[in-house]
């Protein structure tokens, strides 16, 4: 399912949140109807926890997680951290990066097998990240962008990126992360898909501005019509979602 | 995806307005060309109507702030005037621009722009849009000017109390050479003088800081008051500057104060005027001496002068002889000449000495003042023949200049001097009347002062370093060489100016190309 929201007048809504699998982080807003959007979709099934990064409301920008880990910048504070664990599920592995490319969730795109990142990140980071989130990590750019967070989206059915990229980058991507890649755009023609939206294996939460168009594209494929918690659910990797789900 | 080949357009995302399958890597925006037609306007700060000011008397458009340009229906300059007066075109690039023809009555001017611009990045989108301007009608400051009376807020009114115009003359080519007269408003030709107006009062003090750097002149400044806001206390004055030039010329005859002549140097009371700066310069031609008398002092006791070059006498030289002494270009001599008149009828001689050694030979006819035969009636002259000192060594002739035989007519000359447009205020007042005997007069006057003003600049290089002798066309001067021929020989000797000094005149450059 895909929903349509904004946080405070804006629609990029990859910026103030981030979703996984296993549980979502939702920045503190001056009002609660962003939070509701996501409460209304995910309560009881996943927790949703309320959080700054650093003080700063960028949650999605600074965090990069899937449903086995979650990593925070080193500009996270102890009492952050500290509700980020209190929060989130017990299998959720929580780790503070010392990485000078900051703003993680810009640099690193993943699900919960494989990631994408920036090509300059450090060595030590990138093994952090195999570790913590348990995935196969790629040095990749999206059309001709090194800002593979922001220029793509990603979950375990499928994946969006820039309008730009080529098939033959589309293809390459694609054989890499052995899901079926599309390129799109998001909010009435923006090209950074990544901070525009964000996904899970059945939600997605997209900008206000998402024209029908895009939208279908992006139910197309990430498949969330058919993955839905409480859809048909006729896809072949139902049983390891309902698997997660609890 | 069938039928596809590499080469071709190949659809990699859906256009996000309608859906349509667009290649991505090429489109704007993720919109295909259609959205992106209808909604990117980039046209959308620029203006769709305007307003252009034509003045109605002289069909000039306001050229923003406030210039007026000639520009003619559908002309290139209207369609600069078109452009600039929209707002925000200055952030697209103008492709073309061109009119569209509108019926002159309608009071519409309508153009059509095609405008170019990034849309998004690596997107140039091209418009092409139509502004319509209506013309509305404001007079100009010029046609303003033309239909008010006291435009002016300073006047410079400059006199000189002499009968002829020859200082006037001279004054006007040193301000035409200067551009002096740029910021007037109006020249008037008045009694004894000329009057210049101005719109601003500082363009007055500048026209009155170059007379009195030009001439010896003395300014006197007064004020009217117009008008005045109790309220705010801004008074407003109309200026008038009388400029009154020293009524001495060059080759005047000067009889100083005796006292006046001991103070400057102890000379000769009795003088020649050999030039005027910004002082008079005053030459004693007995013995060479010269003296000047600054403005100040002059206007602190000013003194007339004994005659002026209207009552010059011809005089033959009979025997010269130099005497060795000189200064500069002149020459001490000592010379004995007799009245041209006379010549036949007596054998009056007279003997006198003269600045003029270099120049005079035997048998030449020079001008002087005759003064034996003259009675002055000047105080300052009776006072020299009333001392023991001067009585005796009064001249009974001072010569002054050289004369050269000329034609009573003006022969044609190869240069010419550029007028100023002035008023006549005499004009006005008599209407269409027919012109009286005096005015006949004045205007034969007129013309002897430039004819005598004509000759002096031949005759005197340093006079013409400071002005601006322009050549005469061509055509003109060969149709007068014909009958230039059959009398040249009488008067090979007059000074004739060197063509080098001359200068083009391209304001009036014949462009017919004939």
């Amino acid at each position: 399912m895909a929903v349509r929201a904004q946080f405070e007048n804006s629609n990029e809504v990859g910026v103030f949140a981030r979703l996984t699998n296993s549980y979502a982080i939702v920045a503190v807003g001056a009002s609660e109807n962003f939070y509701s959007v996501f409460e209304s979709e995910l309560q009881d099934v996943i927790p949703i926890c309320h959080a700054t990064i650093a003080g700063t409301r960028i949650v999605g920008r600074l965090t990069v997680g899937n449903r086995k880990g979650l990593l925070v910048p080193t500009t996270t504070t102890d009492q952050e951290l500290q509700h980020l664990r209190n929060t989130l599920p017990d299998a959720v592995k929580i780790q503070r990066i010392e990485e000078r490319l900051s703003a993680l969730g810009n640099v690193i795109c993943c699900n919960d097998h494989v990631a994408i990142v920036h090509p300059d990140l450090e060595r030590e980071t990138e093994e952090i990240i195999a570790d913590v989130l348990g995935v196969e990590v790629f040095r990749q750019t999206v059309a001709d962008n090194v800002l593979t967070g922001s220029y793509m989206a990603l979950s375990n059915q499928g994946g969006i990126v820039h309008p730009k990229t080529s098939i033959r980058d589309q293809d390459e991507l694609s054989s890499l992360l052995q899901v079926p890649l599309v390129a799109g755009s998001i909010n009435r023609g923006s090209p950074v898909v990544g901070a525009g939206m964000v996904v899970n294996d059945w939600l997605a939460v997209t900008g206000l501005d998402t024209t029908a168009t895009e939208l279908s594209v992006i139910e197309s494929v990430f498949r969330l019509g058919e993955m839905a918690p409480g859809g048909t659910g006729q896809g072949p990797n139902k049983e390891s979602i309902v698997e997660s789900f609890y | 995806m069938t039928g596809l080949q590499e080469d071709t357009v190949t659809a990699t995302i859906l256009c996000c307005n309608c859906g349509a399958p667009i290649d991505g890597t090429t489109s704007a925006g993720a919109l295909c060309q259609d959205c992106l037609r209808l909604n990117v306007d980039v046209s959308q700060g620029i203006q769709r109507e305007g307003t252009l000011h034509c003045c109605r008397d002289c069909e000039r458009w306001l050229q923003p702030p406030n210039s007026w340009v000639v520009a003619n229906p559908e002309s290139k300059e209207l369609l600069a005037v078109c452009l600039r007066r929209l707002r925000g075109l200055s952030k697209v690039r103008i492709i073309d621009a061109s009119f569209i023809w509108t019926e002159p009555h309608s009071r519409r001017v309508k153009v059509k722009i095609t405008i170019q611009q990034e849309a998004f990045q690596g997107t140039i989108i091209q418009q092409t849009f139509e502004v319509e301007y209506v013309v509305a009608s404001q007079q100009c400051d010029d046609c303003k000017k033309s239909y008010t009376h006291n435009t002016w807020r300073a006047a410079v009114q400059v006199r000189q109390k002499v009968p002829h115009k020859r200082t006037f003359l001279y004054l006007e080519q040193l301000i035409l050479k200067n551009g002096a007269h740029k910021d007037t408003v109006n020249i008037k030709e008045a009694k004894d003088g000329l009057d210049f107006y101005f719109a601003q009062r500082n363009h007055a003090e500048k026209m009155v800081d170059f007379l009195s750097s030009v001439v010896p002149c003395k300014t006197k400044k007064s004020q009217e008051l117009i008008s005045m806001d109790i309220h705010t206390s801004t008074k407003s004055y109309k200026f008038t500057f009388s400029v009154e030039i020293i009524p001495i010329c060059k080759d005047d005859l000067v009889a100083l104060p005796i006292k006046l002549a001991r103070q400057i140097g102890n000379i000769s009371p009795l003088t020649l005027c050999y030039r005027v700066g910004t002082s008079i310069n005053l030459l004693d031609p007995t013995t060479l001496q010269t003296s000047d008398v600054p403005t100040g002092n002059y206007w602190r006791n000013p003194f007339k002068n004994l005659a002026d070059v209207t009552e010059l006498k011809e005089f033959i030289v009979m025997d010269i002889d130099l005497s060795g002494q000189s200064s500069g270009k002149f020459h001490l001599a000592e010379a004995t000449v007799a009245r041209a008149s006379d010549l036949g009828s007596n054998d009056i001689t007279y003997f006198t000495r003269t600045h003029l050694g270099g120049v005079l030979h035997v048998g030449d006819s020079v001008l002087g003042y005759h003064l034996s035969g003259t009675l002055f009636n000047n105080d300052n002259y009776e006072a020299l023949e009333a001392s023991s000192q001067y009585s005796s060594i009064l001249p009974d002739v001072v010569l002054v200049k050289k004369h050269y035989a000329r034609k009573k007519k003006p022969k044609n000359r190869a240069w010419r001097l550029k007028r100023m447009a002035r008023e006549y205020e005499a004009d006005e007042a008599s209407g269409i009347a027919q012109k009286t005997r005096r005015e006949q007069n004045d205007a034969n006057r007129l013309e002897e002062d430039y004819e005598t003003f004509l000759r002096d600049v031949e005759e005197d290089p340093e006079l013409r370093n400071t002005l601006d002798l322009y050549k005469v066309r061509k055509e003109r001067q060969a149709a007068d060489a014909m009958d230039e021929d059959e009398d040249n020989e009488s008067e090979d000797e007059v000074p004739e100016i060197n063509m080098e000094e001359l200068l083009d005149d391209f304001d009036e450059l014949n462009m017919d190309g004939e």
